[in-house]
């Protein structure tokens, strides 16, 4: 008999392998099994040999659960804890964007549920096609209203994030998810299935046709060129509704100790879950199928076994235990239904009226999948695009022509007032968030009582990561570290889900070699743990690839949250300081995009020393409170940055022109050299922020002081912050309505 | 004993959470009611707390309304219990008939979460005694559907017999957040014990985690009219 390996995006040599394994052809609802394990998304099968080397990291004491769970776990306080993970959710967002960025959110939230955290937060990384294009116009909208709808829904704050637009995501966007948690350090829950007779709970939705197939025929495979909504049955559907009251049943089954272990139901559904649990539990399981309440009854077991229907959870619970956990279940209004048991066989049997559909090794599903050393090859145009240097571009060199690429950059659609979008987040629910966008990081309270709390974010580019993919990694994780850092916090642990082309591609693949080992290195340098992360491969429109664009997400603590330094100028009269080196760095720069539509050249230089030393005068200026404001410098250089602070609070500010070494105010204004920050300063607090500076080797420049209701720029332009405040709040608005 | 004031979670609720805090800021006992009992445990006043209860997947509230607790809430309101409800706890005050009027979608359609000038129009509410009339506030209002609909009769009404709560403060900075009639955010029942608002105080009521502590007020102005209420009865 020959069976449809292929379709189900398997290989010959793969599905040869599993017969192989089992020593006979697999039933259709094994084979279906396996076409889902082994895909890319669930399997890893390419990344798998170079995400290794984030197992490698030195590990941190504050690490309570690492990468292989569903979300790294990091004790911030006396037995309490945070877990965060961030997830993608691409190429379901370009065929149906709502739906597809709304189950986003609800997946990395389930993976949060699954540690035993109370959800607390979440952030979104989004990237889109050119502002201007119009498929942006069809996919943006839905997109951003999937990820409030989902979120708002759920009662969980938006905390920060990012918006990007480069032509380079147009068939392919990119909708990254975060989520934060937090538990009590002994209510970590495991995924793994133990105790032979223990009872396998199916918690939550219905199980429907819905997202057969998502994670193989969606996640891992490229877009043919006109291949995108006809592949929309595959796009799963969110009901944040049921998802919350999950969340509610799931937590109060954890706190009573009702369940040995848990797994959410995400890409790949029963099949993932069944197997995961039972093969980190080195068990067996018994599951009756007809068991599964369905939303079709025509469904077969191939489709029960791999239907990505959202807002469910696995739970192991001892049969003692079970009729509580029910009544826990009832009490919420959660549908809970036990569809199995734990045996000591070390085989998955699925049993579907009256007969064996699947008897497996679990392992050979969960674990024993493929691994691939795909080849690598440096892309051959990189060497090219390097010597594209942005030295010989045109640059402004009159006041007026500063004045105009100010105000044009301000305007751009990666600059301006994200208020568009960041406005139909709920960000004030569960009252504990202190910092939320615009500012450089999302802050919240953990602890009324002492002010403990975290701060978190989420950052990359995929301009810088083109040009160079190791030195992209590092700047992504630099500025996600840095803006944690300037908001007060400690940098505490990485997460990071990394978007490229086709693992098939042997460009695509260096590509990803090198982000891995840029990002593995920065976090040794930092000295941070990367707690889990996410891959996601096959963003490519026929043969072209995006931009590689590692998203970092960085999370730090904050002994006190009052403690919070904010972006805005608050009050007149502070000294304005730039702190840190500036080059005349222009490689991948918003200006060269902006101007000239140039990329080429090398990206600005890292230096992690300098981000560390930058980070501890930051965190000890506002554990003293000295500071009245504080912005990292990035995209747009110190123009940018000092648009916003005045912007924030509408307090202006005059500066000098001449910034020391840099002393072409151009330089100055528009270089996007790393570690750098800018800060107001109260009078009586510079001498002692003087002090830090010099201990620690941080550059520090007095460029100004604050005030006014402009932004003048010495000897070169005065622009009213109306006009900036204009140009920067009028552009999403005039392209989405 | 401060007074006791009850929360009342429904599935779905979001704000139960930051409203019973807001009580305890206040200086009153948070009570946590559950949606399902008709019981209200002898509190002095119920917050119905902004979420999406059900889903919303329905007419917002639609579903809340016949809750068990209602029951008692809405005899209780019958009888002078104070009620404030928030957000989706005013779709349900207007669902249950405590509330004249309706709330729809947002005329923009987008759900929008702004930092909201208000204009307090009533002081003399047992929600609103901490305010004076006219004062311009500052609170959080996020909703998806939060332009509030009455027929031209009911809105002249609330008008003349001093029933609109809060306005939106519509400026050049502050757009029209949601088209209501009237600009109105906020009405209350003839006594002026039960109040329904779209926008949540309980998001404003300490300096770090909201735009302000404007909010506080609604919860003091209850604390302090709880024993007058209770002897009325």
């Amino acid at each position: 008999m020959i069976q449809p390996y292929a379709d189900l995006g398997l290989q010959r040599e793969e599905y040869d392998r599993i017969c192989a394994l089992l020593d006979r052809q697999p039933s259709d609802a094994e084979l279906a099994m396996y076409a889902v394990m082994w895909s890319e998304h669930c399997s890893y099968k390419s990344s798998k040999v170079h995400l290794r080397q984030f197992a490698d990291l030195p590990r941190s004491e504050a690490l309570l659960a690492g990468m292989g769970e569903n979300a790294g776990v990091v004790e911030v306080g006396p037995g309490l804890a945070v877990t965060f993970k961030v997830e993608s959710h691409n190429h379901p967002s370009y065929v149906e964007p709502y739906q597809g960025a709304a189950t986003g959110v609800g997946g990395i939230v389930r993976d949060i549920l699954a540690m035993g955290a109370r959800p607390v937060a979440v952030l979104d990384s989004l990237r889109f096609g050119a502002a201007d294009a119009p498929d942006t116009r069809r996919v943006l909208p839905g997109v951003v209203a999937g990820v409030g709808g989902y979120g708002n829904c759920l009662g969980l704050p938006n905390i920060g994030g990012e918006v990007v637009f480069d032509p380079t995501y147009a068939g392919n966007p990119l909708v990254n998810a975060l989520c934060l948690g937090v538990l009590p350090s002994e209510r970590l829950q495991l995924s793994s299935a133990s105790g032979v007779g223990n009872q396998v709970l199916l918690l939550g939705s219905l199980t429907g046709r819905d997202g057969i197939g998502g994670v193989s025929v969606l996640a891992s495979a490229t877009f043919e060129e006109s291949g995108g909504p006809s592949k929309r049955p595959s796009v799963q559907v969110g009901d944040p509704f049921t998802e919350k009251i999950v969340i509610e049943c799931c937590l109060e089954l954890f706190d009573r100790g009702l369940v040995s272990g848990i797994q959410d139901l995400g890409g790949a559904g029963l099949a993932c879950g069944l197997s995961e649990t039972a093969a980190k539990g080195g068990v067996g399981m018994r599951i009756d199928l007809a068991a599964v309440p369905l939303r079709e009854a025509s469904m077969v077991p191939l489709e029960i076994l791999t239907s990505e229907s959202q807002e469910r959870m696995l739970a192991i619970v001892a049969p003692q235990d079970v009729a509580a956990a029910l009544a826990v279940a009832e009490r919420w209004g959660v549908l809970a239904t036990v569809i199995g048991q734990v045996t000591e066989t070390g085989r998955l049997v699925v049993d579907w009226r009256g007969e064996v559909v699947v008897d497996v090794p679990p392992g050979s599903l969960a674990d024993d999948g493929p691994v691939y050393s795909r080849p690598m090859c440096r892309p051959a145009d990189l060497d090219a695009l390097a010597a594209a240097v942005p030295a010989g571009l045109p640059r402004p060199v009159t006041g007026e022509e500063l004045r105009a690429t100010l105000v044009r950059l301000v305007g751009s659609p990666n600059l301006c007032s994200r208020r568009w979008v960041t406005d139909q987040y709920d960000r004030y629910v569960l009252g504990d968030t202190v910092l939320a966008q615009p500012e450089d990081a999302g802050v919240v309270r953990l602890d009324e009582k002492t002010g403990l709390g975290v701060a978190l974010a989420l950052d990359g580019n995929g301009r810088y990561t083109r040009l160079d993919p190791y030195a992209g990694a590092q700047l992504a994780l630099a500025e996600a570290y840095r803006n944690v850092a300037v908001v007060g916090a400690r940098p505490l642990a990485v997460t990071n889900c990394l978007n490229v082309g086709s693992p098939e591609d042997p460009a695509v693949m260096w590509q990803f070699a090198e982000i891995t080992r840029g990002l593995a290195d920065g976090c040794r340098a930092l000295g941070l743990p990367v707690t889990g992360g996410n891959v996601s491969f096959y963003n490519s429109t026929g043969a072209v690839p995006i931009n590689p664009t590692p998203v970092v997400g960085v999370l730090g603590v904050m002994a006190d949250v009052a403690r919070r330094t904010p972006i805005g100028f608050r009050h007149p009269g502070e000294a304005v300081y730039l702190l840190g080196r500036t080059e005349e760095e222009f490689g991948g720069s918003e200006w060269a995009w902006v101007v000239h539509q140039h990329l080429g050249g090398r990206p600005p230089r890292v230096d992690f020393g300098a981000e560390q030393r930058l980070a501890g005068v930051c965190a000890q200026a506002a554990d003293e409170g000295l500071l009245g404001a504080a912005h990292d410098l990035s995209d747009g250089g110190l123009a940018q940055a000092l648009v916003e602070c005045c912007l924030r609070y509408g307090v202006g500010a005059e500066v000098e022109p001449d910034l020391g070494p840099a002393a072409d105010p151009f330089v100055a204004l528009f270089a996007e050299s790393a570690a750098r920050a800018v800060v107001a300063v109260p009078p009586p607090a510079e001498e002692r922020l003087h002090v830090l500076c010099t201990e620690q080797g941080v550059p520090a420049l007095r460029i100004g002081r604050t005030g006014g209701d402009h932004l003048i720029v010495s000897g070169v332009c005065t622009v009213p912050l109306a006009d900036l405040r204009a140009a920067h709040a009028g552009t999403l608005p005039a392209l989405f309505g | 004993m401060p007074g006791r004031i009850g929360v009342v979670t429904f599935p779905g609720s979001l704000d139960d959470r930051d409203a019973r805090r807001a009580v305890r800021r206040a200086g009153g006992t948070p009570v946590a009611l559950w949606h399902a009992e008709e019981d209200l445990h002898g509190v002095d006043a119920v917050i119905l707390p902004g979420g999406f209860s059900y889903g919303d997947y329905l007419r917002c509230g639609a579903i809340a309304r016949f809750a068990p607790i209602m029951r008692v809430v809405v005899d209780g309101a019958r009888d002078g219990l104070p009620v404030l409800g928030i957000c989706n706890g005013f779709q349900i005050l207007c669902e249950a008939h405590l509330l004249p009027g309706a709330l729809i979608r947002n005329v923009g359609r987008r759900f929008g979460c702004v930092d909201q000038p208000l204009i307090v129009g009533n002081a003399a509410t047992a929600w609103t005694s901490a305010y004076t009339s006219g004062q311009r506030i500052v609170v959080p209002l996020k909703n998806g559907e939060g332009c509030y609909l009455a027929d031209e009769r009911v809105l002249d009404e609330l008008e003349a017999t001093g029933r609109v709560v809060a306005r939106y403060a519509v400026d050049d900075e502050h757009p029209d957040p949601n088209g209501s009639a009237r600009a109105i955010a906020g009405v209350c029942n003839p006594d002026g014990t039960v109040v329904g608002l779209m926008p949540h105080p309980e998001h404003a009521v300490e300096a770090l985690t909201g735009p302000g502590q404007d909010g506080l007020g609604f919860f003091t102005s209850i604390l302090g009219a709880v024993p007058g209420v209770l002897a009325g009865r």
